[in-house]
């Protein structure tokens, strides 16, 4: 038998046979481990999470017309490919005019629904989404203001130049008041106008009120259709003022997303929303470093835990340590014996703790962002490794005691 | 040149003389007996012998080499290479079975080897329990385990101390019975015991008194 084989023999013994002991220390390290790795696959995990938590709060990108070239659904779709499908979690193209409602000047944004909604799922709708053909949404100041609910029909009045001149000064004066985005939109729709400046006057077109929109912001005092009644209404399609995306990702991520779509499509000129994405940076930065926190202080705990197990195995084993050198046991190997009992011991833990983390984790995923989470390959070496290293720096200084033990006092017969 | 030279060695903690001026010699192939009272200095003679303590004054040698200056680094090489310890209270590692005992003796000196550990457990007559952890040993088992750990890896010397101290008569006759063919195959025994009946069963007795050597007595009836 090579001295190895037997080596393995006497420290799995030790710890299968001398199992209460060990199994403090084993359950203190299965615990650390259990906590290192359920953690360590939340922190990777949350910004996953949190991001697409962060969602529920609406876009953080903007793409608008940069003025050089076309910006239509073309344009934006072109833009969009950049973005990795998984972590687009919505985007809402948006066109703007100014119309009239019971000879009332009202922002029309006409955009694509599936796309507002899952760009902005916090948009409350009473009643239901446009779904058919002239079918509208009404903010809800609008509404009041319009004195139309659910079901009401409304005429809607496109193009007459008088009314669209008295439009732009009021949306102007709005705009103010706004942030960077409709800034933006205000800007651009101003030049659309200038360059749609047209007296022709139409008929208004008749729509059916499908729900009023609460959003706590200034949507509530538009309404909104789909691109292709607004297309109709105006007699042109295709043309944006503006898109909003909304996507799962870092703000480094987003930051890449809107260097690669501005230098691939000229006509677009991507811009993030500031106050989503920093506050999402922030909020991450700080679980991160709550969730390294939280881990270290684990970790430190699991170790001063074995070896204070350790300790008290040195202790209860003196005798043995004691015969081992009467034997002619060296000091390097009462060291070997004791360090691959611990290592052995931080392995085990290591590996149930990379079960049950994953277990813990998988709950806290469930429980916190009602989603669960994948398994990351990586955690099993970290864990075993980490688990190994702590076990072996909380042996160093029992085991060290171990050799300190004279086989002469430890065997005395009497 | 005697297998153990013991030149007037005393070993001194502070005021206490735990062996004062103590000289003997073992020749090889001897069985020798050390007696006396707690507290005669047996112990400390047991350890200076057993490589696991040294002199204050004077020199041990063993098979020609002086032991009494030696590094602990060295005792123990010595200790693993020439003695074989037999201890009252057995001492067997009690997570291993009886065969792993005897096994972990030859780790620490060479190459385990099982099937020589089994044939050293079947000499002490424990063939059958070889695969018995120590809690479901008798007494009597366990100190032939110990015995046959302390041949495995054939020392200069077996180092017995109390050997019978913990055992019934049977297992007493036993373990003296092993000793007996020991002996009869040219092993070196020395057995440290305070009970008269184990020291008489041996060529030669020495009779430790306050850390003195006070007598010397030989068994002329001896037999083996």
């Amino acid at each position: 038998m090579k001295k190895q084989k037997m080596f393995f023999r006497m420290i799995t013994a030790a710890l299968i046979r001398q199992h209460s002991r060990m199994l403090v220390a084993l359950l203190a390290i299965a615990v650390g481990a259990t906590i290192l790795s359920g953690l360590v696959t939340i922190y990777y995990d949350v910004p996953r999470q949190m991001g697409a938590q962060f969602r529920n709060y609406g876009a953080n990108m903007l793409l608008l017309p940069s003025g050089e070239g076309e910006f239509n659904e073309a344009t934006v779709n072109n833009a969009l490919g950049v973005v990795n499908k998984e972590n687009l979690v919505g985007a809402a193209p948006y066109r703007y005019e100014s119309v009239f409602i019971n000879e009332q000047p009202v922002i029309a944004a006409a955009t694509n629904m599936d796309g507002a909604k899952a760009a902005s799922p916090y948009w409350l709708v009473n009643g239901n989404w446009p779904a058919a053909e002239n079918e509208v949404l009404v903010g809800k100041s609008l509404a009041a203001v319009l004195g139309v609910k659910e079901g009401s029909s409304i005429n809607v009045v496109y193009g007459e130049e008088s009314r669209a001149a008295k439009t732009e000064a009021d949306a102007e004066k709005t705009a103010e008041k706004k942030d960077i985005k409709e800034k933006d939109i205000k800007e651009n729709k101003a030049e659309k106008s200038n360059e749609t400046d047209v007296s022709e006057e139409k008929e208004g077109m008749p729509f059916t009120v499908s729900g009023i929109l609460e959003t706590g912001g200034s949507e509530e005092d538009y309404i909104f259709i789909s691109l292709s009644d607004m297309a109709v209404l105006t007699g042109k399609g295709g043309r944006l003022d503006a898109a909003e995306l909304s996507i799962s990702a870092s703000q480094d991520e987003l930051k890449a997303y809107a260097d690669k779509i501005s230098a691939q499509n000229s006509a677009v000129s991507p811009r993030l929303v500031k106050r989503v994405t920093q506050s999402e940076t922030t909020v991450l930065t700080k679980l991160q470093a709550l969730v390294f926190l939280v881990t270290a202080v684990v970790l430190l705990l699991t170790m001063i835990c074995v070896a204070t197990t350790m300790m008290a195995v040195v202790a209860e084993r003196r005798k043995e340590i004691g015969l081992r050198k009467a034997l002619g046991a060296s000091d390097s190997s009462i060291i070997a014996e004791f360090m691959g009992e611990g290592l052995l011991l931080g392995g085990v833990g290591g590996l149930l703790g990379v079960i049950f983390g994953f277990a813990f984790a998988q709950a806290v995923s469930m429980n916190v962002f009602n989603s669960s989470i994948n398994f990351r390959p990586l955690i099993l070496p970290v864990t075993v490794i980490v688990s190994v290293l702590v076990t072996g720096l909380a042996c160093l200084l029992p085991v060290r005691n171990a050799t300190d033990v004279d086989p002469a006092l430890v065997l005395k017969g009497e | 040149m005697s297998l153990l030279e013991i030149k007037n060695i005393s070993k001194i903690y502070g005021e206490l003389k735990a062996l004062d001026d103590v000289s003997l010699k073992v020749e090889k192939g001897e069985w020798v007996a050390i007696m006396g009272p707690s507290g005669s200095g047996k112990s400390t003679m047991m350890n200076i012998i057993g490589c696991m303590d040294k002199p204050s004054l004077g020199q041990v040698l063993l098979d020609g080499v002086d032991i009494s200056k030696e590094s602990n680094k060295n005792l123990t090489n010595i200790r693993r290479d020439k003695i074989g310890l037999i201890f009252q209270q057995f001492h067997l590692v009690n997570y291993l079975t009886a065969v792993e005992n005897v096994m972990v003796s030859q780790y620490y000196h060479s190459m385990p080897d099982e099937k020589e550990a089994m044939e050293a457990l079947a000499r002490v007559g424990l063939a059958e329990r070889a695969k018995h952890l120590p809690s479901q040993l008798s007494g009597g088992e366990q100190q032939r385990v110990c015995i046959a750990r302390a041949l495995i890896n054939y020392p200069e010397i077996v180092l017995a101390d109390e050997p019978t101290g913990n055992l019934d008569e049977a297992n007493e006759n036993i373990v003296i019975d092993i000793f007996r063919q020991l002996h009869r195959e040219g092993t070196t025994l020395i057995v440290v015991t305070h009970d008269p009946e184990v020291a008489e069963v041996a060529q030669r007795t020495l009779v430790l008194e306050h850390g003195r050597l006070a007598k010397e007595i030989v068994n002329e009836n001896f037999k083996d």
